[in-house]
């Protein structure tokens, strides 16, 4: 037997898998979808190209805007217009049940892994401040939601072109970018709680019970919908964004 | 099939201390790693404790870590495991170890004596209490749990932070908290206590326990994350509170 004063706390994990491999994509996919959306934020330019409007700049709130959704703040706003939104659909992200778990893992290392030991010494969770604010969770769900309408809406704009009722590739990158988020936003786990999770009685309300059985399916696949909607609106405004710089043409069906 | 040799490394110690032993033994055909240890345990090594009871998966008593991930001895199959590959087998990290693979589960026993039981709802008018299976379904699914302490072991809040014991219950206890607080014919009110006393706040949602429950109860989305949204609707959400939305009267 090996030395007598051994405690398994010694070890850090005594798993011998790629651990590690889940965090780091994690690190380089969320972290680079946050580095390319804070930069097409600061950007200001190149997000609308008749009829399409970036998702990070929908809806478009400042009279500064090259597309205005609503005229809801005045030209005294000189920062870009997708300041005005983003910290909705960031902030629903950020406090999404989903999230949390990939970069708590992830960024914060607690745990890096399952049975591998913490980063930091001590550790009070989600039970003070600033941690203690992802309780606001259905908050920004709620907001997400008036968002989501404004980018369906850019959507069936997508079939006008100037020049009349048509169809673009961009049409179907609009809709589907509307879609996957529809689908992320409706597979809430807040969404599922208010859609009638806090009942404990489902028989006296079966209307509740139908939309949170609907719900339920699909927060089983929350995650994959939070992946695939976070990299198809990045891609989103990448199409918009090299469209209107000229770099690419919109292949018209009709 | 000839039995093959496999390598083990098996944590031999108590609360004083210990190491990994090394052990080289034959394993036949549909072994598991239970059947491993108990092969050792008699032909090598006859002081080697281990807690077991029924090789089904079912009793939750040989709780182990395998090679570092928390598991069922008896439901970890041998021909899982790359041939020559040594295999490590450790006790759950989370509790005091008694003796080898062996540990002192009292926490979670103390922390559910701390659950308020079941306390039915009045009777209706004519004597009876009704249950409707769409009511029933949901809750069906935690009582499942077979007390294997996996969840327990690999929650990092308290594996990691020892301190955190006093003030967190641990994810077996919110799988019991959610069958009793989701069930129709409860009365009792267990918000209050599920914030404060077993410490929801400390749970991030890193969603370990479910990946290593045997029963494959969804720990963390059906009983932990629903426990969540109930203790904001009390305590942190104004507006619903103020609208009268998601309330005790509503439900």
């Amino acid at each position: 037997m090996s030395d007598k004063t051994l405690t398994l706390n010694q070890f850090r994990t005594l798993r011998k898998d790629a651990w590690w491999k889940e965090p780091l994509l994690v690190v380089v996919v969320l972290g680079g979808f946050a580095i390319y959306a804070t930069w097409a934020a600061f950007q200001n330019a190149h997000y609308y190209v008749a009829p399409y409007l970036s998702p990070f700049y929908s809806p478009c709130l400042a009279e500064n805007c090259d597309h205005l959704t609503l005229p809801l703040v005045g030209s005294w706003w000189n920062l870009s217009p997708a300041f005005l939104i983003l910290w909705v659909p960031g902030g629903f992200r950020a406090t999404c049940y989903y999230y949390r778990k990939a970069y708590y893992r992830s960024f914060f290392l607690s745990p890096p892994a399952c049975a591998v030991r913490d980063a930091a010494k001590n550790y009070s969770g989600e039970s003070r401040f600033p941690f203690l604010l992802q309780n606001l969770h259905r908050y920004f769900f709620y907001l997400s939601i008036v968002i989501l309408v404004f980018l369906w809406w850019d959507a069936i704009l997508a079939f006008r072109f100037p020049e009349g009722f048509g169809m673009g590739v961009g049409t179907i990158v609009l809709i589907v970018n509307a879609f996957l988020l529809t689908l992320f936003s409706l597979s809430c786990n807040s969404c599922r709680h208010i859609s009638g999770g806090y009942l404990n009685s489902f028989h006296s309300a079966p209307l509740r019970y139908k939309f949170w059985s609907f719900v339920s399916r699909l927060n089983l696949r929350h995650m994959e919908y939070a992946w695939v909607s976070l990299i198809w609106v990045a891609l989103t405004d990448l199409y918009v964004r090299l469209l209107s710089m000229g770099v690419i043409h919109d292949l018209r069906f009709f | 099939m000839a039995a093959q040799d496999v390598n083990m490394r098996v944590w031999r110690g108590d609360a004083s201390g210990g190491g990994f032993k090394d052990y080289r033994i034959a394993a036949g055909e549909g072994m598991v790693v239970l059947d491993v240890i108990h092969a050792i345990q008699a032909q090598q090594a006859n002081d080697l404790a281990v807690r077991w009871n029924c090789k089904a998966g079912k009793c939750g008593s040989c709780s182990a870590e395998i090679n570092g991930k928390p598991r069922l001895m008896c439901m970890t199959r041998m021909n899982t495991f790359q041939p020559g590959e040594t295999i490590t087998v450790s006790p759950i990290k989370t509790f005091p170890i008694i003796r080898d693979l062996v540990t002192d589960v009292s926490y979670n026993y103390e922390k559910a004596r701390q659950v308020p039981a079941f306390k039915p709802k009045p009777k209706e008018a004519d004597g009876t209490r009704r249950m409707f299976q769409e009511d029933i379904d949901r809750v069906q699914e935690f009582h499942k749990c077979i007390e294997c302490f996996l969840c327990q072991d690999v929650c990092h809040v308290i594996r990691d932070h020892n301190d955190n014991k006093k003030a967190f219950a641990g994810p077996r206890i919110f799988v019991r908290l959610a069958a009793l607080e989701m069930h129709p014919l409860d009365a009792n009110d267990r918000i209050d206590l599920i914030k404060e006393k077993a410490g929801i706040g400390y749970c991030n949602i890193t969603k370990c326990c479910t990946e290593v429950c045997p029963e494959h109860i969804h720990i963390t989305d059906n009983a932990i994350i629903p426990l969540k949204e109930r203790v904001a609707d009390r305590y942190y959400d104004p507006i619903a509170k103020l609208l009268g939305l998601f309330s005790q009267k509503n439900k």
